[in-house]
């Protein structure tokens, strides 16, 4: 390689006396290299993915766990009750009961695991790393081995918070939100270890799942600035790749003020000091014995500084497959691309400057609320412009509901639902009465189960056949995606109903000692809706099973498809199924957008990125542009 | 397999790799400190009027340091430059250079300026025992000329053993020279030459005492938030000392003799990390030494 010159023609044009060899090694790498430790893009994809798989599981067991004592409070847990006790310690469920402490512990384990080791690992992480350097045309990420980096931090981000649940004391308690003071103070005493107890590793992990984010957001954004293929011009990228650049943003920007409190919150549980301390503090008629000094106040902004970009980061992925799956599967170009792009621009910069609206309740002000309510508002603009493309992209076509459409159909409802919803909880006055009710966990919810992990689904089922060159089963696929959607929408519905009813988000009796709760609605009080809505999450959960056997099944029985079973259009389809490592035999070249479907003039309905202009095509284009 | 544009620069861009990968992470660095700057003000705003301390630090000492990273930060410039002239022998002076400054930036931190501070101790007086104290605190005195009350003793304490037996029932301490001679008008603004403790002894009750420990983090907010703020500066610094050490050893003239653009560039990007770490400082240095 020229190293004096400074700008190189082609990085192909140049040849490089390694590259023969280079290309043969991967066949020789042992099995430890190429699976466990590999900085192939493909493969960390895919661990990430498995593992982010494994602890959504988890994570959606742990609430299943819950839902039995909301609905049956006090009551023992049959079958399965006493062996979770032995499992979890003395301190979880006694004879198949669950304490509080432990059901404070499923709370905040259950929020966590699911946002920072469940949705994001698989929406940003797995399906960025597999899928965007291929639709870029990149031979794989920047960095591969800050890549692979990445993915082992968040590996051990995880594994501590799941020995944290087996500590002296059992894991943390104080939400998934960790508010201080609450959270300095849980945890400690002579029963804990200071440093092996629940809430100081929840916070050595998540400094770990930090610096797991930080190295992926670099590298992604560095993968889609440096190694987009010839051709590949910013408004050609398909919308998967710009939500994932937006969302890479959020991640580098967003983390390090959390980073830093947590930092702060470590010092104050560790070291002793009073960061979100506040002076004269008394636990248990005792006075507290530091400096106070500090301000709760300060870590909540530190955190939903985090926290609002974050709700993003779970649903910008989702958005960005859901596009990918309706444009293939209507035949048709999306609706208003460019909206598309420069609403999720204005998405990202926007949920910067609403964190505050999850503070309503905690005295700021007038005049800052005023200021949180109004960028609230607008924030919602941005996405009603994402949701009604989509819609409008339905538009006419002939849609095939193949199981990938069917997910990524039903993400629109369902997101429009939870969207929706929120509006009530961005004005302050309305929040005053839903704020930390069952509502709030209904409005979330409805974004993040049935929107991401529904978008999460469906770009599984798509991009299943590149991955490994099988299809998964189509009947089973629909066995796992109507009883999910019904489930879905039958414990998150009633939800908003027991909110109404000014039932609280993190009661241990699930509400039954509170006499308002009395009111009835549909023959049901706000606690007996409690039973309709677990038996709900638990037949959810048996209708994941057919996805599980058909995920690994599929693996080596699936049915054999060619590079392209979907007939689709970006760049990932011209490589083999599942691509090698270096992905392209030669280097794509880009002549078009993203989502060329039912061209005029051409013999078939999808015009891949890679294929070349014909006449055909110019006259199209320019029919297209006079009719606009 | 090759990754494009490692070393040379992708034409529509103008950039290389690396480049773009270590702007971003700066980005997220200045995220980093930012969140931890704002805690400084969002906490110092809220101290109670005269609670946040001042001349605490030694600011000779800083202003030392802090040359010694602005200087580092131009030797880094001239060993990229060496390289980029194709001038090894230069360049391993200039990187050496900047390794020592580094290294005597954090021996200065954690040889003495720290351990300085874990010696000294601090007990903030009940507010209904101030008037006892008046002869170390001088309250009337400033209350006359219009200045925030003192509330805290601090000095060198000379029964350590205070701080753990509840036996003991008081503080004895070799006063600073603020609560030593608390009317004299000189100490009625902080100092800017640290002074060390003086001769004079005091006792003081723990009975009235609100809260006293060294000067560790937890001693007070301001304590705390400039142990971690310069302790995370500090693990910058030796981050980039680490890289700067790879850079300058046998590794560094493989890579010259190799590709010497290979070396220049990661020679750039470390630079780029150490100029932001001495970027860092120059907001440490006011806001912990002299505002």
């Amino acid at each position: 390689m020229d190293a004096s010159s400074g700008l190189a023609p082609h990085p192909h044009a140049q040849h490089d006396p390694h590259h023969h060899d280079a290309g043969h090694d991967h066949h020789e790498l042992p099995f430890w290299r190429k699976y466990i430790i590999s900085t192939d893009h493909k493969v960390i994809g895919i661990q990430y993915g498995i593992t982010g798989l494994i602890f959504l599981f988890f994570g959606f067991s742990l609430m299943m766990l819950m839902r039995w004592q909301l609905a049956y409070p006090g009551q023992a847990l049959p079958v399965i009750g006493n062996w979770i006790g032995h499992v979890f310690g003395p301190g979880s469920m006694p004879d198949g009961k669950m304490t509080p402490e432990f059901y404070n512990s499923l709370g905040a384990m259950h929020g966590t695991i699911m946002i920072f080791l469940g949705i994001v690992p698989i929406a940003f992480a797995a399906f960025g790393n597999f899928v965007v350097p291929l639709q870029i045309g990149a031979p794989d990420m920047t960095f591969p081995k800050i890549n692979m980096a990445s993915y082992q931090a968040f590996f051990f981000g995880g594994v501590v918070m799941l020995i944290s649940f087996f500590v002296p004391g059992g894991a943390a308690k104080g939400g998934w939100t960790s508010y201080t003071p609450l959270a300095v103070i849980a945890d400690k005493g002579p029963a804990y270890d200071p440093i092996f107890n629940g809430q100081t590793l929840w916070l050595i992990g998540f400094i770990l799942l930090i610096t797991s984010s930080l190295l992926g957001a670099v590298n992604f954004i560095a993968t889609i600035i440096q190694l987009r293929a010839k051709g590949m011009t910013w408004m050609r990228l398909p919308f998967f790749v710009w939500a994932q650049f937006v969302t890479a943003f959020l991640l580098l920007l967003a983390f390090p003020p959390l980073e830093s409190a947590i930092v702060m919150q470590l010092m104050d549980r560790v070291a002793g000091t009073s960061f979100f301390m506040p002076s004269g503090l008394i636990i248990n008629g005792v006075p507290l014995h530091n400096s106070g000094g500090g301000s709760p106040l300060l870590w909540q902004h530190l955190f939903w500084f985090l926290g609002h970009p974050e709700v993003y980061v779970l649903i910008l992925p989702g958005m960005g497959i859901v596009a990918e799956i309706i444009a293939n599967n209507t035949r048709k170009p999306l609706w208003g691309y460019k909206s598309l792009v420069f609403a999720a621009l204005v998405l990202g910069f926007l949920s910067f400057i609403v964190w505050a609206h999850h503070m309503w309740l905690t005295g700021m002000g007038s005049v800052v609320s005023a200021f949180f309510q109004t960028t609230t508002m607008i924030i919602s603009i941005p996405s009603v412009i994402i949701l009604s493309a989509f819609f409008i992209s339905l538009w006419g076509g002939s849609i095939r509901f193949n199981v990938p459409m069917l997910f990524a159909t039903a993400f629109l409802p369902m997101f429009g639902i939870g969207g929706l919803t929120g509006i009530p909880l961005a004005f302050n006055s309305a929040d005053l009465y839903l704020h930390d009710t069952y509502y709030v966990i209904a409005h979330f919810h409805y974004i993040v189960a049935p929107g991401t992990i529904f978008a999460v689904f469906a770009g599984i089922y798509f991009w299943f056949p590149k991955a490994t060159g099988r299809m998964m089963n189509e009947f089973w696929g629909k066995v796992h995606f109507w009883p999910s959607l019904i489930c879905m929408n039958m414990i998150f519905l009633p939800m908003f109903l027991q909110g109404m009813l000014g039932m609280h988000r993190r009661w241990y009796d699930g509400g039954q000692g509170w006499t308002l709760a009395g009111e009835k609605v549909w023959g049901l009080s706000g606690f007996q809706w409690n039973t309709p809505i677990s038996i709900a999450a638990w037949v959810m959960g048996l209708a994941q099973i057919p996805f599980i056997i058909n995920f690994f099944w599929s693996m080596k029985h699936g049915k054999k498809v060619n590079d392209n079973p979907w007939e689709a259009t970006t760049l990932e389809w011209t490589a083999p199924s599942p691509p090698p490592h270096g992905n392209f035999a030669t280097t794509p070249t880009v002549y078009r957008g993203p989502y060329e479907y039912s061209l005029p003039g051409r013999e078939n309905d999808f015009t891949m990125q890679s294929e070349p202009m014909r006449e055909s095509d110019r006259k199209a284009y320019e029919a297209a542009a006079a009719v606009h | 397999m090759e990754i494009p544009y490692t070393v040379t620069a992708r034409p529509d861009t103008g950039l290389w790799n690396a480049k773009v990968g270590i702007w971003l992470f700066l980005a997220s660095e200045v995220m980093l400190f930012g969140g931890l700057f704002s805690a400084y003000v969002f906490l110092r705003l809220d101290a109670a009027p005269g609670a946040w301390p001042h001349g605490l630090l030694n600011v000779p000492v800083g202003t030392m340091n802090t040359a010694i990273l602005i200087a580092s930060s131009v030797t880094v410039v001239m060993a990229w430059a060496s390289l980029k002239m194709r001038r090894f022998r230069a360049y391993w002076w200039y990187m050496l250079v900047t390794i020592l400054c580094g290294v005597t930036f954090l021996g200065v931190k954690l040889i003495y300026e720290w351990p300085q501070k874990f010696e000294h101790f601090g007990a903030f007086i009940k507010k209904d025992a101030l008037e006892k104290y008046e002869p170390y605190l001088g309250n009337h005195h400033l209350a006359e000329k219009g200045l925030a009350p003192r509330t805290e003793i601090s000095g060198h304490l000379h029964n350590h053993e205070a701080l753990h037996d509840e036996n003991v029932k008081e503080y004895e301490i070799a006063l600073d020279p603020v609560n030593a001679d608390p009317t004299n008008p000189l100490m009625d603004r902080p100092h800017f030459l640290y002074v060390p403790p003086t001769e004079k002894l005091a006792k003081i009750e723990k009975a009235d005492v609100e809260y006293a420990n060294m000067f560790l983090p937890k001693h007070s907010a301001y304590f705390a938030s400039y142990f971690t703020i310069t302790g995370l500066h500090g693990l910058h610094v030796l981050g980039g000392v680490i890289v700067f050490t790879y850079l300058w050893l046998p590794v560094g003239t493989k890579l010259y003799k190799r590709n010497p653009e290979h070396l220049a560039n990661r020679v750039e990007v470390a630079g780029l990390f150490w100029h932001f770490v001495d970027l860092v400082w120059i907001f440490v240095f006011p806001l912990f030494y002299l505002l």
